[in-house]
C-alpha cells in the first residue's frame, strides 16, 4: 500500500510551504505528492517561484510528483493557467475538476478528491480517459470504496486518511467575509491561518473549519485503525493531507502501521501525541463524517489529552 | 426564457400545468433524485401520467435523476433513466458521469441535460458534458456573476439555465458534503441535505436552539423568527466573534437581475422549491409570468411581488451581483 501526500490546502508562507515540501524529499516514506495551490488561484503566485526546486528535490528523491488543478474555476486566467498546466509534458497532472479532463485530450492523469467518483461506472469511464489514480470523495463509505476498487484493479484507488476533510468550496472567500473584505480585496486574510480557522457552534463545540473559500471539518480523518479494512477492499493508496504537524512523524506511524511494525490500536494515541485534534472516520461507516467509529463499532468521539 | 417550474406531487404538477409554466421539473420516488423526501415525487405510473397530461397542454417535463449512483447499485439509477425515457420525459437531468454515459450510449435521441449538481461552472467544463454525452442544456451553480454566466453561455454550444428563485446553494452544488459531516446523510448519495429527520429544535430560558444531528446550528431570541437550520445558513462562532458566517438565512430573488439574465442569454429559468406546497408553487409560478410578460411588453417589473412568499426571511441576488463574494 501506498502513502500520498496530498497538496497543502492552506495559505502557507511560500518559504515554509518549499521548505516543508523539501523535509518531505529527504524524510518523509511517501510515494507519491501533489504540489500546487488547488483552493485559491490568487495564491498561486507565491508558490510558482519555487515550485521547480521543490519538484525537483521530490523527484530526485524517488517521489513521483503530481501537479494538482485547481477546484473551481471561473476566471479565464484559472482556465489558461489550467491549459497550460494540462498541455505541460513534464507533469502528471492531478483533476479537481472536470474543466480540465477535454484538456488533457486522454493523456494519462490522476483524478483528485473532488471529482465526483461514487461508482464504478463512472470510475471506469474516467479510466477509459486515462485516469490512472483515482482519490476517492472522502464521504465514500467502505462498501462503495470496495465495490469500486474491486471492479478496477488496473487503477489506484487512494483515500483520504490524514487530515482536516475538505467539506465544500464556495465563489465567496468565507475569511474575507468574516474580515470584511470582498474577495478580490481580501488581503489574503486566510495567511493568518496555516492550520484552517476554527468554527464552532454557539455551544461552543468544535464543527468546521475555515480556509478562504474551503470548508473543511474541525475534526482530523484519521483512518489509521482502519487500515486493515482498507487494503482488504482494494484501496491502493492512502492520502494524508498537510497539517501545521510533524508530518514526517505522521507518515512514518501510517508507514509502521501499513507494514505491521506498529498495532493499529496503539496507533491513535500516538497520533494524538503528534497533531492533538479530535479524530474521525464516520464517512467510511456511513455515520456522520465526525463521528469516531472504533474497532467494536462505539461511536465516540477521540479527544486528545490535555 | 422559459420558466422552469418545481412538482414535488403529481398535484403540484398538474397546479403549474394550469397557471402556465413552460417546463416542469420532477422526480422519481427514491434516492435518485436530489429532493429525496418522504412523502414526495412520483411513482413510475404518476411519472407518465403526469408527463402524458403536460404533454396535453404544450408543457415539457424534465426528470431529475442528479443524485450519484451507489455503488455496487448503479442499475437503480440506469433504470430511472430508461423509465424516464420510457415515460416519454422531455429531458433527463443528470449529475453522475457514469449515468450520463449510460444514457447517451443507450439513449443517444433522449435529450440530457446537465444537474447543477455536476458541478459545471464554466465554459470548458461543459464542453466536456457536450463533446462527451451530447448534452443539450446546463444548470448553472449558484457560485457565478451574471456577466460570467454571459460570458459562459456565448462560449458554450448548449443551453444555459439558472435559478432564480428559492433556497440558495452558497458552496458550489455537487460538492458540498457539509451536510453529511453533520447528518451522515449526504445530498449526493442519498439526495438530501440538512434533512429533517437530523433536526431537533427544543427551548431553553426562552430561547429556541436547532440542532442538525449532534451540532447546534442556530439559537433564536425569544420573538426572533426562527429559519430552518439548513448547515450552511447557521450562526456559528470564530475567535473574531459570533454570526451568520457563511451566508444569512434568505432565499434568492433574482427578479430584479432577470434583464441582464435575458441579455446573458440565458435559456431557461429555474425555480428551486419541489419540496414546496402547492399553493406556493402557484403563486410563485403566477407572479413570475407576470414578471416575464413586463419585461417582455418593457414594462416596469412588478416591486417585491414575492416578498410574501419569502417566509419573512430575507432575499437576496446571491451570486448573481459579484459584490456578494
Amino acid at each position: 500500500m501506498q502513502l500520498t501526500l496530498g497538496p497543502v490546502l492552506y495559505n502557507w508562507k511560500p518559504e515554509a510551504w518549499r521548505d516543508f515540501y523539501f523535509r518531505i524529499a529527504d524524510e518523509a516514506p511517501v510515494d507519491v505528492v501533489i504540489v500546487g495551490e488547488v483552493v485559491c488561484s490568487k495564491r498561486s503566485p507565491f508558490l510558482e517561484p519555487h515550485i521547480p526546486a521543490v519538484v525537483e528535490r521530490l523527484s530526485n528523491a524517488g517521489k513521483t510528483v503530481l501537479m494538482g488543478s485547481l477546484t473551481l474555476m471561473s476566471l479565464p486566467r484559472e482556465r489558461k493557467a489550467m491549459l497550460e498546466l494540462a498541455g505541460d509534458d513534464q507533469f502528471t497532472m492531478e483533476v479537481n475538476d472536470l474543466t480540465c479532463l477535454g484538456m488533457l485530450g486522454g493523456k494519462p492523469h490522476a483524478i483528485g478528491p473532488f471529482v465526483n467518483i461514487y461508482n464504478e461506472a463512472t470510475a471506469k469511464y474516467f479510466a477509459s480517459r486515462g485516469a490512472t489514480r483515482i482519490c476517492l470523495p472522502p464521504e465514500l463509505p467502505l462498501s462503495a470504496i470496495r465495490a469500486i476498487a474491486r471492479s478496477l484493479p488496473e487503477v489506484t484507488f487512494e483515500v483520504f486518511a490524514f487530515g482536516r476533510v475538505p467539506l465544500a468550496i464556495s465563489a465567496r472567500c468565507y475569511h474575507a467575509r468574516l474580515n470584511k473584505l470582498s474577495k478580490d480585496n481580501c488581503r489574503f486574510v486566510c495567511e493568518q491561518d496555516p492550520d484552517g480557522l476554527a468554527v464552532t457552534t454557539l455551544d461552543d463545540e468544535p464543527f468546521l473549519a475555515m480556509n478562504g473559500v474551503q470548508t473543511l471539518s474541525y475534526t482530523c480523518a484519521s483512518l489509521l485503525g482502519d487500515i486493515d479494512k482498507l487494503r482488504d477492499a482494494g484501496a491502493g493508496s492512502l492520502r494524508l493531507s498537510p497539517q501545521q504537524c510533524d508530518m514526517v512523524a505522521v507518515a512514518q506511524l501510517f508507514r509502521d502501521v501499513i507494514d505491521g511494525k506498529l498495532a493499529a490500536s496503539d496507533s491513535a494515541a500516538k497520533l494524538s501525541a503528534i497533531y492533538p485534534l479530535q479524530q474521525s472516520n464516520g464517512f467510511l461507516f456511513s455515520k456522520p463524517g465526525a463521528a469516531f467509529i472504533t474497532d467494536s463499532g462505539d461511536v465516540r468521539r477521540i479527544v486528545p489529552a490535555a | 426564457m422559459e420558466l422552469i417550474c418545481p412538482a414535488g406531487t403529481p398535484a403540484a404538477l398538474h397546479d403549474a400545468v394550469a397557471v402556465g409554466a413552460d417546463a416542469i421539473y420532477c422526480g422519481f420516488n427514491d434516492e435518485t433524485n436530489a429532493r429525496n423526501f418522504p412523502g414526495l415525487n412520483f411513482s413510475r405510473e404518476e411519472m407518465r401520467e403526469s408527463i402524458a397530461h403536460a404533454h396535453r397542454y404544450g408543457v415539457n417535463v424534465l426528470v431529475a435523476i442528479n443524485t450519484f449512483a451507489r455503488a455496487g447499485n448503479v442499475e437503480l439509477w440506469q433504470r430511472a433513466v430508461d423509465d424516464a425515457v420510457e415515460a416519454e420525459a422531455d429531458a433527463v437531468i443528470l449529475a453522475d458521469v457514469g449515468v450520463m454515459d449510460y444514457c447517451a450510449r443507450t439513449h443517444p435521441q433522449q435529450r440530457l441535460h446537465v444537474s447543477v449538481q455536476a458541478a459545471a461552472a464554466n465554459a470548458d467544463s461543459i464542453r466536456f458534458y457536450v463533446d462527451s454525452f451530447n448534452a443539450k442544456r446546463v444548470v448553472l451553480p449558484r457560485v457565478l456573476s451574471v456577466q460570467e454566466i454571459a460570458a459562459i453561455t456565448r462560449e458554450v454550444k448548449c443551453e444555459t439555465e439558472v435559478f432564480i428563485f428559492g433556497g440558495l446553494c452558497v458552496m458550489e452544488e455537487g460538492r458540498c458534503s457539509l451536510s453529511s459531516y453533520a447528518t451522515g446523510k449526504s445530498p449526493n448519495m442519498d439526495g438530501v441535505c440538512s434533512p429533517a429527520g437530523a433536526i431537533q429544535y427544543r427551548e431553553e430560558n426562552g430561547a429556541l436552539i436547532s440542532r442538525l444531528g449532534d451540532f447546534t446550528i442556530n439559537k433564536f431570541a425569544k420573538g426572533e423568527a426562527a429559519a430552518y437550520p439548513t448547515l450552511c445558513k447557521g450562526r456559528y462562532q470564530t475567535d473574531e466573534g459570533c454570526g451568520y458566517l457563511f451566508e444569512d438565512p434568505a432565499s434568492l430573488d433574482a427578479t430584479t437581475m432577470l434583464p441582464e439574465l435575458r441579455a446573458a442569454g440565458v435559456a431557461a429559468l429555474k425555480i428551486e422549491g419541489r419540496q414546496r406546497g402547492r399553493a406556493y408553487i402557484e403563486r410563485v409560478v403566477k407572479t413570475f409570468k407576470e414578471v416575464l410578460s413586463a419585461l417582455d411588453d418593457g414594462r416596469p417589473l412588478p416591486v417585491d411581488a414575492l416578498r410574501g412568499l419569502s417566509e419573512g426571511q430575507s432575499n437576496t441576488t446571491g451570486a448573481y451581483k459579484k459584490t456578494w463574494r
